[in-house]
């Protein structure tokens, strides 16, 4: 095996990094003289917002960007020039010196051909392998990252895997060349909790074992506070601060990393929530499921699939219930089958004391007035040929209670609501933030002031500090207005920040329901304690503590 | 600076939060049309395109008398169809008659003279005659399209949207039609065509065309109609009509477009060649493609007979491709301008942003 050792004792050592992109006709910079020097052996990991020029900087190390990108300054890897480097150069670099791990696996691997062909080619790419030869380490790679029977899974395909095998198999082609530096773009941000930590586990161990060094770009402080050595913020392109994580997670000295350490929901730190009635007179209940099944019906040779089996849940007046679940748990069908999206089949479904699991056309549209939905991806929730004030209006239109001038009054009204510009009324969605567009589809699901407002993991898409205004707004709005909401979301920080009562799902299963204080403290589920016990928290110390801990409830 | 504050912001500038700062300096404050125009106007070949196609048309359609009812607008040129002038013997190379009297040489007798473009074997004015045909070939490239653009929105849109039961017969359908000959079905329409007249043959023409549009309309209506805003609408108590003419089809409507101009590229091509083989349009009617295959014997003696027709389906089948392209490019959000070495030492530099 090659030493990860430079003469000069750093793998990479980038200095006056500059990056501009050209959007017609002027440059624009991306990463502003950024300066940063990694060791063997340790986790450099680079945070910020999106937009920050996180991944810029991953991709410009090896020259990976778009042709409408300029670099300058200099960026060394094992003491050899990397910027304008000639092509061959850097592709004897790029996989053996530097690998890359991307956040979309399935995107990221070849679908036609399987994981084993795939590490196998990058092999014999850059040693002087036999096939067999090739074959054997590719065996021994997929052995390292656990991919379970890694005699039959050498040969499958990328879409024959789930998301944490996918990603496994990602690493192990990453890592098939022992490279010295492992550039992994949110490695695990589109992976359940329990998966992330199990490959943060992983990484950690193949770290120690090939002392590689890592550069980890994601935004999520939880992660950093679990897996990194020394932290770099980044915003809008330039270094704010950099230092250890002791230092960056307990004395910031930028006011930015300050706000953005402030922003991050952490479990288990918010107030004491009243319950919005008391235990003994209850008022009936705005939403009320009851033994609820939901099947999605045999398509061709794609057999029925049930996706909720025997569900139950009551909502009452002004609270917020949180429902949380990994991926494919049925969270998201179940907020679609509570307002009418998605037939039920069996069970009762009632809406504010109506019952819809047999309801026409017809009545859906009447009960429709009285809930109202946010939807998780804020690009696609709006549609991108209507004006905003037409999107938000167009409920209120539907329902004839106003047109013209008495309804442009009440959009505009709706705006100041969630405290966006009135002047946003003739944008279009595409001219709008991320944050900004996920307040329109509040403003269009509040347009009636319905007495239920599903929020389907409304903020999964935001950055950190873009989701505490829009917590805060959401908040204050259920104040104000005093709907019941459903809160669907699978981060259990966001869900401790709101809801009163939290509900948790496996595998279409209420698994466990209760107030929330109950569930995050005292959980009496299996699935449930382990749910908990892998969402990191943004703290160094207390992370550590907690990973030993849910190592230790492993075995 | 105020990072994460609760305050409005009333400047009604783009937040930094949210998406690159850089993604959003190409839409800033531009509508989507906008943005499409944009796009559309940095095309070069699309807007020289655009140029000369409605340069001639207007030039075409001016030219000759144009009856509406009873009201006759007249045209610019001095003869007609009709018209039999005396036929000119002087100055034609090898003894030919009625050669064109264009001339550009700029030394001699430059003008257009009293035939520009010539005369036909009986003496017609052959500029009369192209541009009666010009008019009929464009007016059956519009029709063909109008009709086919039709019927592949409203096929295409129902197929998607119902999907199942109604979707896999509409699509056998369409697999029905796509299978039939077209030119031979057309031939033979063609035929009774020249009885009913040239408005009836493209009519019949727009019936077959529609297919591709429609399979293609279909395809989007699928993927759109999952989308967020599809249920948001439909939360908000759309009625399907609604969803599928207010929501779906506006998103849908870059693409048809693109593929309606090149059908219509297609139709003025396919008018050609049913004519030329005798079964478009048939006379006394004229159109470009009848024109070429009536003095298809004359090309070696009098070969401008032959080039005048060609140049005028050349030109305009040309002009609508290079528009159908430019429309394409400006609706694809993917499509990004390629940056050339001027650009990149034009380009300012942007002052770095503050900490």
């Amino acid at each position: 095996m090659q030493t990860n050792k430079s003469a000069s004792g750093s793998l990479l050592k980038i200095s006056d990094f500059n990056i501009d992109f050209w959007v017609d006709g002027v440059w624009y910079p991306a990463v502003i003289d950024m300066n940063m020097e990694l060791a063997p052996g340790k986790v450099t990991a680079i945070v910020g917002e999106s937009g920050a020029g996180k991944s810029t900087v991953a991709l410009g190390l090896m020259s990976l960007l778009a042709a409408n990108a300029r670099m300058s300054g200099s960026v060394m890897v094992k003491d050899q020039e990397m910027l304008n480097a000639k092509p061959l150069l850097l592709r004897k670099f790029r996989g053996k010196e530097v690998a890359y791990i991307f956040q979309e696996p399935m995107t990221a691997l070849n679908p036609l051909f399987t994981i084993g062909y795939q590490i196998v080619e990058t092999l014999r790419n850059h040693f002087d392998m036999g096939p067999k030869e090739a074959h054997a380490r590719a065996l021994e790679l997929i052995t390292m990252v656990d991919i379970p029977d890694p005699q039959i899974s050498i040969e499958k395909y990328p879409h024959q895997l789930s998301g944490g095998q996918r990603q496994r198999a990602m690493i192990a082609q990453a890592l098939a060349c022992d490279p010295g530096l492992l550039v992994a773009d949110e490695p695990t941000t589109a992976l359940d909790v329990t998966v992330q930590a199990e490959i943060l586990d992983l990484m950690r161990g193949l770290k120690d074992k090939l002392n590689s060094a890592i550069l980890l770009i994601t935004h999520d402080m939880g992660v950093v506070a679990d897996m990194a050595d020394e932290i770099i913020v980044m915003k809008d392109g330039l270094t704010v601060e950099s230092g250890t994580a002791d230092q960056i997670f307990n004395r910031p000295r930028h006011p930015y990393t300050r706000e953005l350490l402030a922003a991050v929901p952490k479990l288990g730190a918010s107030k004491k929530r009243v319950l919005a009635y008391k235990e003994s007179s209850k008022p009936a209940p705005v939403l009320k499921l009851e033994n609820v099944t939901i099947e999605y019906p045999k398509r061709g040779r794609v057999p029925a699939f049930v996706a909720v089996k025997n569900f139950s849940l009551e909502i009452f007046p002004g609270e917020i219930v949180g429902l949380v679940g990994e991926s494919g748990s049925g969270k998201t069908t179940v907020g679609r089958a509570s307002i009418g999206l998605i037939p039920i089949k069996e069970g009762s479904l009632e809406i504010v004391g109506k019952d819809i699991s047999q309801a026409s056309q017809k009545e859906l549209f009447g009960i429709r007035r009285h809930t109202g939905i946010v939807f998780q991806d804020p690009a696609s929730s709006l549609n991108p040929r209507l004006p905003i004030g037409e999107s938000i209006g167009e409920p209120i239109f539907l329902a004839k209670l106003a047109k013209g001038p008495e309804l442009a009054r009440m959009v505009e009204e709706l705006l100041d609501q969630v405290e966006l510009p009135r002047s946003y009324r003739n944008r279009y969605p595409h001219e709008l933030s991320g944050g900004q567009r996920q307040r329109v589809g509040i403003a269009r699901a509040l347009a009636l002031t319905p007495d239920l407002l599903i929020a389907d993991e409304p903020t999964s898409a935001l950055d950190v500090s873009v989701q505490a205004r829009f917590l805060d707004l959401l908040q204050e709005l259920q104040g104000k207005l005093n709907f019941a909401c459903l809160f669907i979301s699978h981060d259990l920080a966001v869900v401790d920040i709101l809801a009163h009562r939290i509900a948790v799902m496996q595998d279409g299963l209420l698994v466990e329901s209760g107030e929330r204080d109950q569930i995050l403290k005292s959980p009496k589920n299996d699935y449930t304690r382990r749910l908990i016990s892998a969402v990191p928290v943004p703290d160094p110390a207390e992370q550590r503590i907690r990973r030993e801990a849910r190592l230790a409830l492993k075995k | 600076m105020k990072l994460f504050g609760r305050d409005k912001d009333t400047s009604g500038e783009i937040l930094s939060g949210g998406e690159s700062a850089i993604a959003n300096k190409e839409v800033e404050g531009l509508s989507q049309g906008q943005i499409v125009r944009r796009r559309f106007f940095r095309h070069r070949g699309a807007v020289i395109a655009l140029f000369v196609l409605t340069t001639l048309i207007v030039f075409v359609i001016s030219a000759l008398d144009t009856k509406i009812g009873a009201v006759r607008i007249p045209g610019w040129w001095k003869w007609t169809v009709e018209d039999i002038p005396e036929l000119r013997y002087e100055d034609c190379p090898g003894g030919t008659t009625g050669c064109p009297t264009l001339s550009l040489n700029p030394s001699g007798a430059f003008g257009l003279g009293k035939h520009p473009f010539g005369q036909d074997d009986i003496g017609r004015d052959y500029f009369a005659l192209v541009m009666n045909g010009a008019r009929r070939s464009l007016m059956i490239m519009f029709v063909i399209g109008a009709v086919s653009g039709f019927i592949g929105v409203v096929v295409g849109s129902i197929a998607g949207f119902y999907g199942k039961r109604v979707d896999a017969v509409l699509m056998r359908l369409v697999d029905f039609i796509q299978t039939v000959p077209g030119i031979i079905i057309a031939a033979v329409i063609g035929k009774a065509a020249g009885r009913v007249g040239p408005l009836f043959l493209a009519l019949f023409l727009g019936l077959l065309g529609w297919t591709g549009l429609a399979r293609l309309v279909r395809a989007q209506f699928l993927s759109l109609r999952e989308m967020e805003f599809v249920d948001a609408a439909r939360v908000a108590g759309a009625s399907n009509v609604r969803i599928t003419f207010k929501h779906i089809l506006p998103n849908a409507i870059g693409q048809i477009i693109v593929i309606i101009t090149l059908i219509m590229a297609g139709a003025i091509l396919t008018e050609t060649a049913l004519s030329y083989l005798g079964f478009g349009v048939v006379a006394p009617d004229v159109s470009l493609g009848l024109l070429i295959s009536q003095y298809e014997s004359a090309f070696t003696t009098r070969p401008f007979l032959f080039w005048w027709p060609g140049f005028f389906i050349i030109t305009i089948a040309l002009c609508v491709n290079f528009i159908g392209d430019g429309l394409r490019d400006a609706f694809d959000p993917r499509q990004r301008r390629r940056i050339t070495k001027k650009d990149r030492l034009r380009a300012k530099v942007d002052v770095k942003a503050g900490p």
